[in-house]
């Protein structure tokens, strides 16, 4: 066993756990955090991205203890006060998910594109970057709208984006 | 209409826990005591086992119970079934092979059930699994979906050649005398590739067993959990009904895989009482490749005959369908009922004979997958009739338009007898927003740059809203297919609509409400939609068929009208007025000819506190359920264009333009509707060009992971360009058609008509790989700089 | 996954030390380690985790040179502004990557050891005649890829970081495997003050190798034209179900032309 401590969405939490626990174990098993999810097992389909002092990874494929003394945000603490995060909101309001399933992981992959390529982001942009995604519902064409728009939605409400 | 009305795009209800890491699907829940299946699975396609040895295993860390088939069969524990009966040509029933939960003597493909071991942990499972030790016979692999039948290799010995049935459809005589007749025949050899669905979320399943009720409950990924809880009571034999909770909570995704009654999920509930603890399986994305029914996997010889005109005489079609190791829960149907019905397509075609022969094979189970049988009956009929015009010199467009069928209803040589559509409509719409006319300037622009540009129709039809109980029993299905809905109406005027439909991403939680709402008159968000729990729901069929709008929604529309009813019974009493004088309108009961009203809520607590009337008079409450039988199928229909373009250098495939026309006849939700079209094409682009389940001679999947299927991703697609037209459906009460299979089905048409159009030639399969569709451009005359228009 | 012991060393030296054990392996992004120990098919004893050993991480600019430390994610590479001022086809190579999210934790430290036959670095580092640094040494990239998976690097011996010296012109164009993104065919084209080279990653049966006819073509005139109609030879390339030798050696033509193009047009 092997003693790990991190922060996850704000909080400090710390675990003796078996070293072969995958981040998105210990999320889903330990802290009951169940919005990440897993779908593939070769890190392809994204399904269980969270952020990792800011940038996003997949968790299925980092060991909780490699994230020893590190920050995690998961799609449970995006949201802030209540509030729904302007990405969240635009994967909603664009119908930009069918089933749920590969949600998260697209609308934590895509807060980070903003971040490193800011708000203003063409169709082009949108669909490469979103290369480690994979959905089976919605054939993409809501997912891109909704980022397009969730980006621009965050410039608007900065606070948003710094709370994260 | 209002703003949460029918014809709203209203935003989904459900979508605010699925967006904040709320949803609640089969992994994320986890039973007091729970332990961990983890599944030893079949190295080999095809084997005799000799012997299992689980001693060592048994005895390592954390180990619960390690079963086998011999523990199944001690405990009577039924086989997995086949629910549709299908008759061959000389009337002999089909051979339908035993299909225990974990194999009996023998293992019949890559992936196949051997053992379960149950752990304290995960980790632990695996460990133990991999200490069994298995004494395998290894047998000749039967692979390759032609050459199964007859192959000397037996894979069930009640079907000694691997024919599962020979069945047919249609009249051969009349097609015989029209091809004798005809002016042209077009000839295709075509095979529909295998695919897997993968749905994002894998199946899952979590068995429990309540010693003090004697009861089980199984939490299991399903489209359909009363199905589901009906085959593991009647025919596995786990409990009876009463005695068998099934849940199917949030599901992700399911696109047909998940109608069938799997192992796993038996395994899991009746191993829980047998180790007396919960147990739970995950399946990994391996496991889903190698075990999840996989789609269409046809062979197939098509011919059409035509008269001078290119006037369609007759269609002729014999097609090989692989059907996997075992008989999946419908895989029977697929490519007979819902496949050669279709093959008229939108065309008036006078005389259809169709052959099928379902063969096994050792490879995994093949059952419905998104269209289920109309895709393969689409692409046989729509690639046919493209390659027909373009041997006869005529515009693919007006050749379909000249076909089409046009007065209504129609009744088809194969089955189906169309209600209504106008076709054309359809056509002329889709042309003017795929800027048609436009074409030889792109195609002129993409050749100056080096590039083979294509264009390529699809008028697809399909059979949705599944389905007429009476009519398909006569075919062979073991089921009624009607649904049910109940609608509760509390005091206080809030609702929840209990269905038997299942949503695993179709918004059922919001169109469904739409509906409630519209039709008394409340707000959305005072309806709830209860799906999805044999506890909570009396019965219902589940989601597949794009059947949840059609007949889920007609089912809830007729328990609405009884609730109607029954609430201007209530409202007469307290407003002291005949009942014949109550109207009810915008979600008011109100006298005829006074001001005299009451609010749908008020008659709803006057309904429960029953102080206006005697019980001799009135039942108390305003709860109402009903079941419907739909009277027909559906027939949503429409026309799908592709545009690409191909860079002969590298066989790199672009998608310049995708429309889709569809007529799905009403529409609850607009904007729920184009997803569904969206994710359709998706798919049906992903059979064209990008996915194929791969087996090797040994029958090993080479394409197991995401590493080696390719998935359509985000930069494959370009977006897609929708519109409608509406005729509505006359065999339901909503006029509604159906919408969830409609891209699926019409798009690999669609998607390869363009491509063999920009090659100039139609030899090419799919999926049109860069490898493919380099090969075949070596071999394109418009590469030939004199061919460059 | 097997059990391990999981050891997270905070120098180089302790990390040296903890690789003497039995089974022992080093973990830099895992990117490649960890999806292979989940499938069973890798199981290490010990799990060396370099994640906080100090000085791995890092881009260094010098005038002849850009260096980069072993534990640098490839999004590092892919952002930094020296890179892609001073070598943009390694900036875009880096980009080609993976994903944004493997990017984000897979380095190059972890990509030059693992010498996967499709990865992008290799064709970079052969063609930019890059240096390898170890614990104990310097190699050329000629000494260190050295083979299917194999290296030059002996035991306890852990890359440091690489160095890229600055060519006139480069440029890598990529062909990606359909289903799992990696190189089917990646070619990385230099042009460097003291010769031409045109390396291959993805295709060669024996890993990444230099296309000598092309860069010999090349040496007359750097011009796509240079190579029109050529390929290599197809005997010794890989073959599977989404490329074989033929098609893969017809695309290793393109991939170097557009490649060629490409550095020309910078």
């Amino acid at each position: 066993m092997s003693a790990v401590s991190l922060t996850v969405n704000g909080k400090a939490v710390t675990a003796d756990i078996d070293p072969r626990t995958l981040l998105v174990q210990y999320l889903r098993e330990n802290l009951r955090l169940t919005g990440t999810h897993v779908g593939c097992d070769t890190s392809q389909c994204g399904a269980c991205v969270v952020h990792l002092d800011g940038e996003a990874i997949k968790a299925c494929t980092v060991l909780a203890v490699q994230c020893d003394g590190r920050s995690v945000t998961t799609i449970e603490g995006l949201a802030s006060g209540g509030e729904l995060h302007p990405m969240q909101a635009a994967f909603r309001e664009h119908h930009g998910l069918q089933c749920g399933y590969c949600t998260p992981g697209m609308i934590m992959t895509a807060v980070d594109l903003v971040r490193r390529k800011g708000n203003s982001l063409d169709e082009h942009t949108i669909r490469d970057e979103l290369e480690g995604n994979i959905c089976r519902c919605t054939g993409y064409h809501n997912i891109v709208k909704a980022i397009a728009a969730g980006a621009e939605n965050m410039a608007a409400e900065p606070q948003k984006v710094a709370a994260e | 209409m209002t703003a949460t009305g029918i014809g709203a795009s209203v935003r989904r209800k459900e979508d605010q826990r699925f967006i904040t890491g709320k949803g609640r699907y089969v992994d994320d829940y986890n039973r007091p005591g729970q332990a961990h299946a983890s599944f030893l699975r079949s190295p080999h396609a095809h084997a005799t086992i000799r012997a299992i040895d689980t001693s060592a295993a048994a005895g390592m860390p954390g180990v619960v119970g390690i079963l086998t088939g011999e523990d199944l069969a001690a405990d009577k524990v039924g086989g997995l079934i086949c629910g549709w009966m299908i008759h061959s040509k000389d009337g002999t029933p089909m051979k339908a092979g035993a299909h225990p939960a974990l194999a009996q003597g023998k293992v019949r493909y890559v992936g196949d059930h051997v053992a379960v071991v149950i752990a304290e942990t995960l980790a632990q499972a695996k460990d133990a699994a991999e200490a069994i030790t298995v004494d395998y016979d290894v047998l000749p692999a039967v692979v390759e979906t032609a050459k199964a039948a007859g192959a000397g290799t037996v894979v069930h010995d009640v079907a000694p050649d691997n024919t599962v049935f020979n069945w047919h459809l249609g009249n051969q005589a009349d097609v015989e005398a029209a091809f004798a007749r005809a002016a042209h025949v077009t000839t295709l050899d075509i095979v529909n590739n295998r695919l897997v669905p993968n749905p994002i979320e894998p199946r899952a399943a979590v068995g429990e067993y309540d010693e003090a009720e004697e009861a089980f409950t199984l939490y299991t990924t399903s489209q359909n959990p009363h199905v589901a809880r009906l085959v593991l009571s009647a025919f596995i034999g786990i409990a009876p009904e009463n005695k068998l909770r099934v849940v199917a909570p949030d599901v992700g995704g399911g696109f047909g895989s998940k109608i069938f009654i799997y192992a796993e999920e038996t395994v899991c509930v009746w191993a829980a009482k047998k180790v007396g603890r919960p147990v739970k399986w995950t399946s990994d994305r391996t496991e889903a490749f190698l075990c999840d029914a996989h789609g269409r996997d046809h062979v197939t010889h098509a011919e059409l005959a035509m008269d001078e005109g290119g006037k369609i005489l007759a269609l002729k079609v014999h097609t090989i369908a692989n059907l996997g190791a075992y008989l999946s829960t419908f895989s029977s149907s697929v490519p007979t009922y819902l496949y050669a019905p279709l093959l008229s397509g939108q065309y008036n075609i006078p005389a259809i004979y169709c052959e099928v022969d379902g063969v096994y094979t050792n490879t995994a189970p093949v059952d419905a997958y998104r269209g289920a049988g109309r895709p393969e009956a689409t692409f046989v009929i729509e690639r046919l009739v493209e390659v027909a015009a373009r041997e006869l010199n005529q515009d693919p467009a007006k050749f379909r338009r000249k076909n089409y069928v046009k007065s209504f209803p129609h009744q088809t040589p194969v089955i189906m007898m169309y209600d209504g559509g106008d076709y054309s409509a359809s056509l002329d719409k889709a042309l003017e927003i795929a800027d048609h006319k436009g074409f030889p300037r792109r195609r002129r622009e993409s050749a100056r740059n080096g590039k083979l540009r294509g264009i390529g129709f699809s008028s697809y039809i399909e059979a949705c809203g599944i389905a007429p109980s009476q009519a398909v029993g006569s075919l062979g299905a073991g089921v009624g297919l009607w649904e049910s809905a109940e609608v509760r109406v509390n005091p206080t005027g809030s609702i929840e609509v209990l269905t038997g439909s299942h949503s695993h991403g179709q918004g059922h939680e919001t169109t469904f409400a739409q509906l409630v709402s519209d039709r008394l008159g409340v707000p959305i968000e005072s309806v709830t939609i209860v799906h999805g729990d044999t506890d909570k729901v009396q019965f219902g069929m589940g989601t597949y068929g794009s059947r949840s709008g059609a007949v889920g929604m007609s089912a809830i529309a007729k328990a609405i009208d009884k609730v109607v009813a029954k609430g201007r019974k209530v409202a007469a009493y307290a407003l002291e007025a005949g009942e014949d004088d109550i109207e009810f309108k915008d979600g008011r009961f109100s006298v005829a000819g006074t001001d005299k009203s009451l609010a749908f809520g008020e008659v709803a607590l006057q309904a429960y506190v029953a102080h206006k009337f005697s019980g001799a008079q009135l039942e108390p409450g305003l709860k109402e359920g009903a079941f419907y039988d739909p009277t027909n199928f559906t027939f949503p229909a429409g026309m799908h264009i592709c545009e690409l373009e191909i860079d002969p250098d590298t066989g790199v495939v672009t998608i310049e333009r995708f429309t889709a026309v569809d007529d799905f006849g009403n529409v609850i939700n607009p904007m729920i509707v184009e997803g569904q079209v969206h994710g359709g094409i998706a798919q049906g682009v992903g059979q064209a060009l990008f996915e194929g389940a791969l087996y090797d001679s040994d029958g090993q999947l080479v394409t197991a992971s995401f590493m080696d299927y390719r998935m359509p991703r985000a930069a494959d697609l370009p977006s897609f360009e929708v519109g409608m037209t509406v005729t509505p459906c006359p065999s339901n009460p909503l006029g509604i058609k159906g919408c969830g299979e409609a891209g699926a089905i019409a798009a690999p048409a669609a998607v390869m008509n363009a491509l063999t159009d920009a090659l100039g030639h139609e030899n090419i399969a799919m999926p049109a790989t860069p490898l493919a569709v380099w090969r075949a451009a070596q071999g394109s005359p418009h590469l030939r700089p004199e061919a460059a228009e | 996954m097997y059990a391990f012991a999981y050891h997270q060393p905070t120098s180089l030296k302790e990390a040296v030390s903890l690789l003497a054990g039995e089974d022992a392996k080093l973990v830099a992004g895992g990117h490649t380690l960890i999806p292979t120990m989940k499938q069973r098919l890798a199981a290490p004893g010990t799990l060396i985790d370099l994640g906080k050993v100090p000085d791995l991480v890092g881009i260094e600019r010098s005038p002849r040179s850009i260096t980069i430390g072993a534990m640098t994610t490839h999004g590092a590479v892919a952002d930094s502004a020296d890179v892609k001022e001073a070598i943009p086809a390694l900036a875009e190579l880096a980009a080609l990557i993976g994903d944004p999210a493997v990017r984000h934790r897979g380095t190059i430290g972890g990509s030059v050891a693992n010498n996967d036959p499709a990865a992008d670095y290799p064709a970079a580092c052969l063609a930019l005649g890059a240096t390898i640094s170890t614990n104990k040494r310097k190699l050329t990239a000629e000494e260190y890829f050295t083979g299917l998976f194999e290296t030059a690097l002996e035991e306890g011996e852990i890359v440091t970081g690489v160095s890229f010296p600055i060519p006139h012109k480069a440029a890598y164009e990529k062909f990606r495997n359909p289903a799992s993104r990696y190189a089917l065919v990646g070619v990385f084209v230099a042009k460097r003050p003291s010769d031409i080279r045109v390396t291959v990653t993805g295709a060669g049966s024996n890993g990444v190798f230099r296309w000598t006819e092309a860069e010999e073509a090349l040496a007359k005139r750097f011009s796509a034209k240079s190579l029109e109609g050529m390929s290599p030879s197809a005997s010794g390339l890989n073959s599977d179900i989404h490329a074989d030798a033929d098609y893969r050696a017809h695309l290793i033509g393109v991939m170097a032309r557009r490649a060629v193009q490409k550095a020309a047009d910078r």
